[in-house]
């Protein structure tokens, strides 16, 4: 495994931990299809999240949230129509978060969690 | 999360408007969307700017962030919008407090590494902002002086995007000097812009004292400076038509403060301003080449209006040597602005209107192989080449020109009495005189010299002396001068009488007058 992924995989974790905290239920990690990834599947109260996580070492390569580009937006939104289809399900309220972690060499990681943003 | 405003200025042509520059961050992913129909170089101003930010040491801010240009329906262009776009976007952030922005302008392009770079157009820019209420500006530090010329601008001047922020935060703005434009008016020419740019103050403005004889094209040229007439000069080659017309701008009086502002604002907008010379006080002179195309005379461009030749000659001279040879579209171009004194160019995106009160100055020779009736040398032209030739210009055009004079090589006499021309200065004090007289007697009426006097006056309050006009009735009865032509005679014996310190012109300021402007001159200089 790259280290890239290591960090990555590390990330999410971290974001998985963070989100439930925040009172999220998860539903599904990493689901893939042929098309991409969902990281993170949640369940928001009533409302179903689909969660990007973005990880960096460093601010060096700009902010987590701006590696979010609009075609990996636009990405988001056809996986979670896929998911919708295949779970069978219809959701009322559906939303689209990004958690950015950043684990800088000292001290703890830095989680921020935006909501609705895609 | 943040709203910040503050303000810039879009020139169409030479009018600013105000645009109100409003920046929005709201929660989301990161993103900086512009809108209010920009063009492709504002546009850029979103990468530009946000180099700019971070490196001068700031945070850009990882938001979704709006930028709108209001009023969203003028067609904004330029990189002048630079400084306002990060100061909205600052002040959204929160980094400038927003209260400093609230009531300022910010004129000014901005470097990748946070300089701030100088644009054209500040001048107009800042009066407009003015006009609409805005006094406090800041512009591009090599501007200033220009920004300055503007009475009631509260001007402050950046070197960089950090000591902006610096001033916003807490320093007092500016210093308010005030302008001192009286210093500024009466100095000479020190320094122009190269003789090859299209209009330019001149180092060392020609001097009249360098051309030999030519008493009658001498004259012709102090009338027309003298009452602002138009000129036409007719001559074989090296004759001397170019000297003569150079040297017009040296005998025409300095601008007054208003002509000045006017002249300097058409400059700055063409971005063809003297750093070292923020007020043009000289009259300028554009002397376009024979190939230059309509647009590059009267103005215009697809996108981008800029004013051409007959702008830039505004309160000066438009030379066109070999005039027969510009394209026909361009010369009939001129018919227009020489009526009106102002272009007005029509866009699909937007019109503008540019001040074009210009003096003509014309040179042609004869024919094409330019010798023409001359004593000494023969014409080789057929005849029907020959009548084509002039022919180009075309009637109209020459009906407004009032003054018409055949430059003759100078003799060997006139040569060898090097040095004895009469200087600029000499000829520049008497025109100078003359326009005082009709300054003077035009008193409160909206003009200012003789050839802008209206035709319903020369019959009525500036009649010229009962019983003067018989030999150019005996004219007009035989179909050689138009009703126009009478006018137009009428307004250079006015000029006549001026010079001579006539009260009213008689009989011999009208014939000569009517002389002129035939192209018959019976020993005028004498």
């Amino acid at each position: 495994m790259a280290a890239k992924d290591t960090v990555g995989r590390w990330g999410e974790d971290v974001a998985a931990r963070h989100l439930v905290a925040a009172g999220l239920v998860i539903l599904e990690r990493n689901w893939r299809c042929s098309a991409g990834e969902i990281d993170i599947i949640a369940r928001d109260g009533r409302t179903l999240v689909f969660c990007e996580v973005k990880t960096r070492r460093s601010g060096g390569y700009g902010t987590p949230f701006e590696a979010v580009t609009m075609a990996k937006a636009r990405r988001q939104r056809r996986l979670a129509a896929q998911w919708l289809e295949i779970a069978g399900l219809s959701v009322p309220d559906v939303r689209f978060d990004v958690v950015g972690v950043l684990c800088p060499r000292r001290g703890g990681p830095k989680i921020e969690h935006r909501r609705g943003v895609i | 999360m943040g709203l910040a405003r503050t303000y810039a200025i879009g020139l169409v042509g030479l009018d600013g408007h105000l645009i109100e520059v409003e920046a929005h961050i709201a929660p989301g992913l990161p993103g900086f969307t512009l809108i209010g129909l920009p063009d492709a170089v504002l546009y850029e101003a979103r990468d530009r700017v946000r180099a700019a930010v971070i490196n001068s040491g700031l945070k850009w801010p990882d938001r979704r962030m709006t930028v709108s240009l209001s009023p969203a329906s003028l067609h904004k262009r330029g990189s002048s919008f630079d400084l306002a776009l990060a100061c909205a976007v600052l002040g959204a952030d929160g980094a400038v407090p927003k209260s400093a922005l609230a009531d300022l302008v910010l004129i000014g392009e901005l470097g990748l590494d946070g300089r701030v770079r100088s644009v054209p157009g500040v001048l107009p820019s800042v009066l407009a902002a003015v006009r609409a209420g805005m006094k406090r500006v800041v512009v591009p530090a090599p501007n200033r002086a220009e920004a300055e010329l503007v009475p009631d601008a509260s001007v402050a001047d950046v070197r960089s995007l950090p000591e902006l922020i610096a001033l916003l935060s807490g320093e007092p703005f500016g210093e308010d000097a005030g302008p001192d434009l009286d210093h500024g008016i009466d100095e000479p020419a020190s320094r122009g812009l190269a003789s090859s740019q299209p209009s330019a103050e001149l180092d060392y403005p020609p001097d009249l004292a360098d051309v030999c004889g030519q008493a009658d094209a001498r004259k012709a040229l102090e009338v027309s400076a003298a009452g602002g007439h138009h000129l036409f000069l007719q001559g074989p080659p090296g004759a001397g038509k170019t000297m003569l017309a150079e040297r017009l701008p040296g005998i025409l009086p300095a601008l007054e403060l208003e002509a000045a502002l006017e002249v300097t604002s058409i400059h700055s907008v063409a971005g063809l301003l003297p750093p070292d010379r923020p007020l043009l006080t000289r009259p300028p002179f554009a002397n376009p080449h024979h190939t230059a195309s309509v647009v590059a005379i009267v103005g215009g461009g697809s996108s981008l209006l800029r004013p051409g030749a007959v702008s830039l000659a505004h309160h000066g001279v438009l030379f066109l040597d070999e005039a027969p040879e510009f394209r026909a579209g361009v010369l009939d171009g001129l018919r227009q602005p020489m009526e009106s004194g102002e272009v007005v160019i029509a866009r699909a995106q937007a019109v503008a209107r540019f001040p074009a009160r210009f003096q003509l100055v014309m040179a042609a020779n004869p024919c094409p192989c330019g010798q023409g009736d001359s004593a000494e040398s023969m014409c080789v032209c057929p005849s029907v080449v020959r009548r084509r030739y002039l022919a180009r210009l075309s009637g109209p055009l020459l009906d407004r020109v009032d003054l018409r004079v055949t430059v003759d090589r100078p003799s060997r006499a006139d040569l060898l009495e090097l040095g004895a021309g009469e200087p600029s200065a000499a000829v520049a004090e008497r025109v100078l005189q003359a326009r005082e007289r009709a300054a003077q007697r035009l008193g409160e009426t909206p003009w200012r010299i003789n050839a802008q006097l209206p035709g319903r006056e020369l019959r009525g309050r500036f009649a010229p002396e009962r019983g003067s006009l018989t030999s150019v009735e005996a004219a007009m009865s035989r179909g050689e001068l138009s009703a126009r032509g009478l006018a137009r005679v009428l307004r250079v014996a006015w000029t006549l009488a001026d010079l001579s310190g006539v009260d009213r012109p008689g009989p011999e300021q009208v014939g000569v007058a009517f002389a002129l402007r035939a192209g018959r001159l019976p020993g005028l200089a004498a």
